[in-house]
């Protein structure tokens, strides 16, 4: 059982939950996720970890509530447990060795570009943050990344920081020069505009992909994104990838396979659904 | 052997017909997923038991990979003996009522039955299962194992057969076992892959709680090659055998196979067992139901596949590339699918899954083929009749081809030997080019079948007790 030890509420729907995961917050390294498994009949969700703070034991986990199980997860109080907590899986972040890095983080993204950021600064990398969200109160992990480097951040409607996209503010950092990489992670058309606009200034791009999946350890293939002509398992290949040759159309529409379900459990949840009422 | 008569005579015991064993009704059981097989009645098993002929030298035993003394057993029960018989049976066979379940035994124990020769051989399997069945009911009734302790650590990876048996095995030898599993339940592909009409999952439970009895520790939610490294492990432990399976599942490599509807066996199989998905919205893991289900592959993988896609309500079909003689699966399964209205397309090869705009799986286009020349194993090879092209229409695709071993163990270890399929390669005694770490099953194999599995756990389990003896002395 992986005790809760802390909950902050980061965004309207997003929440950090520090987690009672001792050796993994031990090992873990930037760019990996561990599968959590909140009950018996609970879905097996990867969740990226965002932090750890391997005295305290707990790893931290950003989690937007969008679906039922997420906000199952989300319900829990500091004190309440998860059930399973498996990992770290996944490859560790490639992490340049010097130079200067571009992160962009997008919404709960933010949270997964959070420890690509640490590992950065750990190697003395010079690390600028680019960071959005539609407005002031959607931006999330400002404070940490400031720790380890420039932050710039992006809001929809100019409520806080700039106004635009963390594309626009990006072009600008490219368009002057002495980038070695950028690292993206946010929702896919994010992603997608940040490996289209990297492509001509031929800078290594890295997105983190979080497909469809349930072991995590390479098993069922339901991860599997295409690169190139290739195909690649996210849990064991990735989750990050280059994004130049990511197809980001097949990620999203794969992403919406179980869209109709997401619906019924949403129902379900709120007392309107029609097989419950049914079999009531 | 004595100068007691006989209680039945030879002439007597061959004039008994092989008993048929009760199942569900196919129209019931292919809306549930209820057990097909019902099991013997006492009546029927002892009926059947006196089918054996006590052969002097019983060629069923070296038709058997764990080497069930199934003479003595089936003599045992016989004679009504029967909590002598489950004894007998479990200090040979580690899952009984698992093996009595999944087993192929008409190519293996039952093939090697003299009475096969003129008629049906004896039903070893049916008994099996009607021995264990009923030591699962009476365990008060067995007697508890003695275990002396070693003081030597022996770290297993993977709760599959192959672990299982090896486990328990090793526990029963006095050996301090540590159980690594990287999914949230044990059992690992009698969980997850073969489904609960065929293998009720507290069975299952069961037999790792008799495991845990015996003093084994499992370890749920540990992956080898990520929680911990393989040298990790030996630092801390005597032995390892890894157990971990052939995870990776193959796909058929054709256009269209990231389409949404279409699945690899593993997951499908994964969605339903593991996770209840046929329970939505009661467990929340979805699964695609799908109205027309065709699954690819024609081994007991398939098999399971396309009956769930039966039970989920869809008009489930199997494609296979060769036909009906060549099918791997186990008769009773083929035979059971057909009872249950599953379709057979043989001599069937897909060419690519054709979708709509909105990129959900239409069809599979296929092609069709003819039986050419025996290939390397044996078999005729299927060659494509040129312009034979047609699309089978489907919603739903499920790949059943095989699975290949899943490198996230070896590759934190290079020292490890791989052949170039990445199976680990193991000596004669199981042991692999590092010295105490053992392997065996899918691992080593390559897709194969539980019994194999078990068979190699309980070789490993021989094994690492004789290492002790050499090395550790």
């Amino acid at each position: 059982m992986h005790t809760i030890l802390r909950k902050q509420q980061l965004s309207p729907n997003v929440t950090r939950l520090d987690v009672l995961a001792p050796r993994i917050a031990q090992i873990r390294k930037p760019g990996q996720f561990v599968i959590v498994h909140l009950a018996e009949n609970s879905e097996r969700i990867p969740l990226t970890i965002a932090d750890a703070n391997p005295s305290a034991g707990s790893i931290a986990l950003v989690i937007q509530a969008v679906g039922k199980s997420t906000r199952d997860l989300v319900a829990l109080e500091p004190g309440e447990s998860i059930r399973d907590v498996a990992g770290p899986l996944g490859h560790a972040t490639e992490l340049i060795d010097s130079g200067r890095a571009l992160c962009i983080g997008g919404g709960v993204g933010t949270a997964v570009v959070h420890p690509i950021a640490q590992g950065l600064h750990e190697r003395n990398v010079h690390v600028t943050s680019i960071i959005g969200g539609r407005s002031r109160e959607w931006v999330i992990f400002e404070s940490e990344l400031k720790r380890l480097g420039d932050v710039v951040v992006c809001t929809d409607d100019g409520s806080y920081g700039r106004k635009g996209f963390v594309t626009d503010a990006a072009k600008e950092f490219l368009e002057r020069g002495g980038i070695d990489i950028v690292y993206a992670v946010g929702p896919v058309p994010m992603m997608r505009a940040v490996a289209n606009l990297t492509r001509p200034f031929g800078v290594r791009t890295i997105v983190s992909l979080n497909p469809v999946m349930i072991d995590g350890t390479g098993m069922c293939g339901g991860c599997r994104v295409s690169l190139g002509k290739e195909t690649r398992f996210a849990c064991v290949d990735g989750p990050e990838f280059d994004g130049h040759l990511v197809d980001f159309d097949e990620l999203q529409d794969r992403l919406s396979t179980y869209r109709e379900f997401e619906q019924q459990a949403n129902a379900c949840a709120a007392g309107t659904c029609r097989l419950e009422k049914q079999s009531a | 052997m004595n100068a007691s008569p006989e209680r039945i005579t030879t002439k007597q015991r061959l004039q008994i017909q092989r008993q048929k064993m009760p199942e569900q009704n196919p129209t019931d059981r292919s809306a549930n997923f209820e057990e097909v097989n019902l099991g013997f009645t006492e009546q029927l098993a002892l009926l059947e038991a006196d089918r054996c002929l006590q052969c002097k030298d019983p060629k069923c035993v070296s038709g058997c990979p764990v080497g069930v003394n199934i003479r003595t057993f089936i003599d045992l029960l016989s004679k009504g003996k029967i909590a002598e018989a489950a004894q007998s049976l479990l200090c040979d066979n580690a899952l009984p009522a698992v093996t009595g379940r999944v087993c192929p035994q008409e190519n293996q124990c039952e093939a090697e039955c003299v009475r096969g020769n003129k008629g049906l051989p004896v039903g070893i399997g049916y008994l099996e299962r009607y021995v264990a069945d009923w030591a699962r009911k009476h365990r008060d009734q067995l007697p508890k194992v003695e275990i002396k302790s070693t003081g030597k650590k022996v770290a297993v990876v993977g709760s599959g057969p192959a672990g299982l048996t090896a486990a328990g095995e090793l526990a029963k030898m006095g050996h301090e076992v540590t159980i690594y599993e990287a999914l949230h339940k044990p059992g690992g592909v009698l969980v997850y892959g073969i489904p609960e009409f065929r293998l009720p999952k507290a069975i299952v439970a069961q037999e790792v709680d008799r495991l845990r009895e015996l003093g084994v520790k499992i370890e749920c939610n540990v992956i080898i090659g990520r929680t911990y490294t393989l040298p990790e492990l030996r630092e801390r432990f005597d032995a390892i055998f890894i157990a971990n399976g052939a995870g990776l599942p193959v796909f058929m490599n054709v256009p269209g196979e990231n389409l949404k509807g279409v699945y690899s066996a593993n997951e499908y199989l994964t969605r339903i067992n593991l996770m209840a998905a046929y329970q939505f919205p009661n467990s929340d893991t979805p699964v695609l139901k799908g109205k027309r289900v065709a699954v690819v592959g024609g081994g007991n993988v398939a098999m399971d596949a396309v009956r769930t896609a039966k039970r989920l309500g869809a008009e489930a079909m199997i494609v296979y590339r060769r036909t009906a003689d060549e099918l791997p699966a186990r008769a009773e399964e083929v035979h059971h699918a057909k009872d249950e209205g599953v379709t057979f397309h043989f001599l069937t090869a897909p060419v690519e899954v054709v979708g709509d705009d909105k990129r959900w799986v239409t069809g599979l286009k296929c092609i069709q083929m003819k039986l050419g020349e025996p290939d390397a194993s044996g078999r005729a090879r299927p060659e494509p009749v040129p312009g034979s092209e047609f699309i089978l229409p489907c919603d739903t695709v499920v790949v059943a081809i095989g699975t290949r071993a899943n490198p996230l163990l070896t590759a934190t270890c290079p020292e490890l030997k791989l052949n170039r399929h990445g199976n680990l390669v193991v000596d004669e005694n199981g042991m692999t080019s590092l010295p105490g770490v053992f392997a065996g099953g899918d691992i080593v194999r390559g897709a194969a079948t539980v019994i194999l599995a078990m068979g190699d756990g309980k070789k490993a389990a021989k094994a690492i007790e004789a290492y002790f003896q050499s090395v550790l002395r």
